[in-house]
């Protein structure tokens, strides 16, 4: 028997391993939390900054290698007797958790690793990491919830230890003003979610999504139920920094460390758009859903206004780390086509540009974290913060310009990185799925992001510097962190087979397909 | 197999060379360079590929195809293989790169293994362009080749550079944005008659008349819009008039050894997307639309000479008169006869040798003298004889002289496009071509007279003396090369032809 087939008999339902085992991704990521938590209770204070990273990217690379291993093995795929529900059906392992759970794994082992030399001789080391951890363990539990409750609670648990995180320089007020900014916007949002739950509840009699869509399809309530998701998806927007409750992000994401920043705007804005894509294909699934809740074309709205309005704001900034917020505000839109393309009926169409979705969730995750931390490795420097400040920086950093190049310009669908595969994938399948006009208008939104992504090209390496830059050394770790995701931010442009088929199969799943 | 490998060594050779040393790093590109030539050179010498690698019947040489990804209903294979159209050149890209790299030694000064590496770069995705044999595989080369050129004008340019390079990519990526929609316009119209983005059976289906309506547009309607974009597209890049304004900023701002590489290879793919994509897969569309287009092509060559008359910077000098000699390649194409769109090959292979010489001469001369401008200096001959030599050698092989490349090239071309069935009034059309070479002649020799003859004067506080014999060396082995093309032309002629001879099958026109 080869591997595939060996794990494939342990791991699927009624296999020879407990049922419990398929969470290894998000049970190593808690782990690897706890035992942060345990170094630090042992000795507090401690600067032994070189442990605790490398704890954390251990934690995480195991994490990674579990959503990996079942992936191919086919854990809780169709190929091996299909989702695996666990704990009274709360949460379910299947392909969208598993390759939503590699995403949010190998953004965590990047920031860690970056973590590195950016938090040396900074206090609270300890916490950070354990925070970051805890946070990535609730984004794989989003990826895997399937019912609102669980939903719900896996959120906050992504949440709040980013609101700390944020703050986490809390002698920097613009970090803690960023916190506080983020922590009130998450609570309005995070209420009117709950509310949202709520008359969901009361129109349904249930939390599970398959018992949702069942309901939802005979109810008469149909003006509360439409409240309902309506909110509901108010908390996602606030999640994915989607309109119109993105006005943390620019703030957020300015003011946070910047391998935070690069933390939440590409893991913690996957985990947004997994928990949304499971809860409206299953439980306000458009088979069964009341004709009067249209929500595909609350999201069309969203998709549109989203990436013309994060486009249009970062092409007129003065910093790169917050035209870089306002560029993932673009990027949601892009992804946001995902829920924005999809037809009522079983067509096939709906899996594949769901999964075209997920595919650039996952490029992002590289090329977006490699471009923040590379303005965690520029704060490390003591650079300033504008385009101007970056002018020259190439005659003094070649390696790291090249890569923050690569980033860019695969941000904007240059094939120099799996960023064009990703971007020409999802808009030829929303032309497939027969909404050429989504696709035109993320196209002309994409040419639009080439203007404010090439400034940041054209200042490193055209312009002549007008400052002094006093780069005193080479951070080790940074580094290594810029260097994975470039060279993974390239290998997917080759690579990227793989990642579509995986994404599509696990999103044409849970379409039932 | 070995297109990869050559792909694949430029691109880490490139690597290497972006992260060596300043100082050995114009050796170590050039020692490195030499092995896609070999590699190139190697090829044709085993070159057995008969037919049009997009049309039936074909055998292509050094092919690879497997499957890479599937796109919904279509397959994305990495299709590569060589034809007699693509390698010429495959042989001009990696000779041509080699050359500017040592003709680099001189002019670049300042972060030179980052412009070596960039060069390698460039190198890499053109030679995937000329071999990918899948759309997109073929579109992933075609703009990866924007982002060298880009940072190659940007950062070593002249004092307009940040313009020129911004322009340049503007430019050139909104026509690749316009040729896409239109290529996929005819892809989708074509409906489940192709199940893969290969361009070999896209063609096929295209030629066997599988295109349907789409979008409400009929077969008709589709292939037009199909055609006309994928035309803007690729015009700009050739360029075509009126779409040629991005060409003399780049040209005038580049290093010598980019406006080489730019003149050279880069504006022949435009001309071979042409060929490959509208003249291979819309026959029909090209023969309707037949005057209009060599009403392009002849302003071209017309408006290019004479916007070239009167200038006064060498070196803009030469980039428009490319714009002209353009011009020829669409006349021959749109000619749809075997000596026409042979002929188009052809002047591809030999304008990229004789563009590249001429801008590569005029290099070594401003190396030595710091200044382009005809009025400033006269009189040159007498201390850079050899250079000057060469110099002229180049422009007489521009006018065609025959037994340079060139001359063949245009003969060819003017061969077959008066004879031609498919064009309209086809010998007007020539004989106005015709007139451009009067006015090439015209003013090359003006230019020549005033600079490189009768009393020497410049004023300068610098000796200006003979040039090194690195910059001499890659001038001396380019002219040789025009030359062994035209008294040889044999040397890519037969396969061009026989690779060219499936395209006019159904295109009307003997």
């Amino acid at each position: 028997m080869s591997l595939p087939s060996v794990t494939a008999t342990l791991l699927q339902s009624g296999g020879a391993l407990p049922e419990w085992t398929a969470l290894a991704p998000t049970l190593a990521l808690a782990l690897t939390a706890l035992a942060l938590l345990l170094v630090d209770s042992i000795s507090p204070e401690t600067k032994n900054n070189a442990l605790l990273a490398g704890t954390t990217a251990v934690g995480s690379f195991v994490s990674l290698a579990f959503s990996g291993w079942y992936l191919a093995a086919g854990t809780g795929q169709s190929g091996t007797g299909g989702e695996i529900v666990l704990y009274g059906e709360a949460l379910v392992v299947d392909g969208m958790y598993l390759f939503f759970s590699a995403i949010f794994a190998s953004v965590a082992a990047m920031v860690a690793i970056a973590s590195y030399d950016y938090l040396a001789g900074k206090e609270y080391q300890g916490e950070f990491y354990a925070l970051t951890m805890l946070a990535a363990t609730g984004m794989t539990l989003m990826a895997s919830a399937n019912s609102l409750a669980s939903a719900f609670v896996a959120l906050e648990l992504a949440s709040l230890p980013s609101y700390a995180l944020v703050a986490f320089l809390k002698k920097n007020k613009g970090s803690v003003e960023a916190g506080l900014k983020y922590f009130l916007i998450g609570a309005l949002s995070s209420a009117i979610f709950v509310f949202g739950i709520s008359l969901v509840y009361a129109v349904t009699g249930s939390l599970l999504f398959s018992d949702v869509a069942e309901a939802l399809g005979e109810t008469e309530l149909v003006g509360v139920a439409g409240v309902g998701v309506l909110m509901i998806a108010g908390g996602f927007a606030f999640k994915t920094a989607s309109v119109p409750f993105h006005f943390w992000a620019p703030e957020a994401y300015e003011g946070a460390p910047a391998p935070i920043s690069g933390f939440l705007s590409s893991a913690s804005k996957a985990a947004g758009f997994a928990v949304a894509f499971r809860v409206f294909v299953e439980a306000f699934s458009l088979s069964a859903i009341p004709e009067g809740i249209n929500w595909v074309i609350l999201f069309q709205i969203l998709a549109v206004v989203t990436m013309t309005l994060g486009n249009f704001a970062a092409a007129t900034q003065d910093t790169v780390k917050r035209m870089l917020a306002y560029s993932s505000i673009g990027q949601a839109g892009y992804v946001l086509i995902g829920l924005a393309a999809l037809a009522g009926g079983a067509s096939s169409q709906n899996g594949d540009v769901m999964g075209a979705a997920m595919a650039h969730l996952f490029v992002y995750g590289f090329m977006n974290t490699g471009a923040f931390l590379f303005i965690a490795l520029t704060e490390h420097w003591g650079i300033g913060r504008t385009f101007e400040d970056f002018n020259g920086l190439a005659s003094k950093a070649p390696m790291a310009c090249a890569a923050m190049a690569l980033f860019m310009f695969s941000l904007a669908g240059l094939p120099v990185g799996g960023g064009f595969f990703s971007k020409y994938f999802l808009f030829a399948n929303a032309v497939f799925a027969g909404f050429w006009w989504l696709a035109a208008l993320g196209a002309i939104n994409s040419a639009l992001s080439l203007f404010y992504y090439s400034r940041v090209v054209k200042a490193m390496w055209i312009e002549d510097a007008t400052s002094e830059f006093e780069i005193r050394s080479k951070p080790v770790g940074l580094y290594a962190g810029i260097m994975i995701a470039a060279v993974g931010t390239f290998l997917l442009l080759p690579a990227f087979g793989p990642i579509i088929e995986t994404a599509q199969t696990a999103a044409s799943a849970l379409f039932g397909a | 197999m070995i297109i990869e490998i050559l792909i694949a060594f430029t691109l880490v050779a490139a690597l290497a060379t972006f992260f060596a040393p300043d100082r050995v790093s114009g050796k170590l590109a050039f020692a490195l360079s030499l092995v896609p030539v070999v590699g190139s050179l190697y090829m044709w010498s085993l070159f057995d590929a008969s037919g049009n690698a997009l049309l039936q019947g074909s055998q292509v040489a050094f092919e690879t195809n497997m499957p890479w990804i599937s796109l919904g209903g279509y397959e994305i294979a990495w299709h590569v293989g060589l034809d007699g159209i693509s390698l010429p050149l495959f042989v001009l890209t990696t000779v041509l790169t080699s050359l500017a790299i040592v003709s680099a030694w001189t002019p670049i000064d300042t972060r030179a293994s980052q412009f070596y590496g960039l060069m390698l770069f460039m190198e890499a995705s053109l030679l995937g362009v000329f071999s990918a044999l899948d759309f997109f595989a073929w579109f992933v080369f075609w703009e990866a080749v924007l982002v060298p050129m880009y940072f190659l004008i940007g950062v070593w340019g002249g004092p307009r550079r940040k313009y020129a390079a911004i322009k340049f990519f503007v430019y050139t990526n909104v026509a690749s944005l316009a040729m896409f929609i239109g290529f996929m316009a005819l892809v989708f119209a074509l409906g489940d008659s192709v199940t893969s983005l290969g361009l070999p059976e896209i063609a096929q289906a295209t030629r066997a008349g599988e295109v349907g309506s789409y979008f409400g547009l009929g077969a008709g309607a589709i292939k037009t819009v199909a055609f006309a974009a994928m035309f803007v597209g690729f015009g700009v890049k050739v360029p075509i008039a009126p779409f040629h304004t991005w060409l003399p900023d780049a040209h005038v701002e580049a290093p010598t050894p980019v406006s080489v590489m730019l003149a050279g290879v880069l504006l022949k793919m435009g001309t071979y997307a042409l060929l490959r994509f509208n003249f291979t897969m819309l026959p029909d569309v090209a023969a309707q639309y037949a005057i209009i287009i060599a009403v392009f092509a002849v302003v071209s060559v017309i408006y290019g000479a004479f916007l070239a008359l009167a200038q006064q910077d060498l070196k803009r000098i030469v980039a428009y008169s490319s714009v002209s000699s353009m011009g020829y390649v669409i006349l021959g194409l749109v000619a749809y006869t075997l000596y026409g769109v042979g002929g188009a090959t052809f002047q591809m292979v030999a304008h990229g040798l004789i563009s590249g010489l001429m801008f590569m001469t005029v290099g070594v001369i401003y190396n030595t003298t710091h200044t382009r401008m005809v009025g400033d200096m006269s009189g040159l001959a007498d201390r850079m004889p050899v250079t000057v030599g060469i110099l002229v050698a180049a422009a007489f092989g521009y006018m065609g002289l025959p037994l340079m490349a060139g001359f063949a090239a245009e003969f060819f071309i003017f061969v077959g496009s008066f004879g031609s069935q498919t064009l309209p009034f086809a010998p007007l059309f020539t004989a106005l071509a015709m007139f451009g070479i009067v006015v090439v002649a015209g003013y090359l020799l003006f230019a020549m007279q005033r600079t490189l003859f009768g009393p020497f004067r410049l004023e300068t506080d610098y000796t200006v003396g003979p040039a090194p014999l690195h910059d001499k060396l890659p001038i001396a082995v380019l002219l040789l090369l025009v030359i062994a093309l035209g008294v040889a032309p044999e040397l890519f002629w037969g396969m061009i032809l026989d690779a060219v001879e499936p395209v006019l099958e159904t295109g009307g026109g003997a």
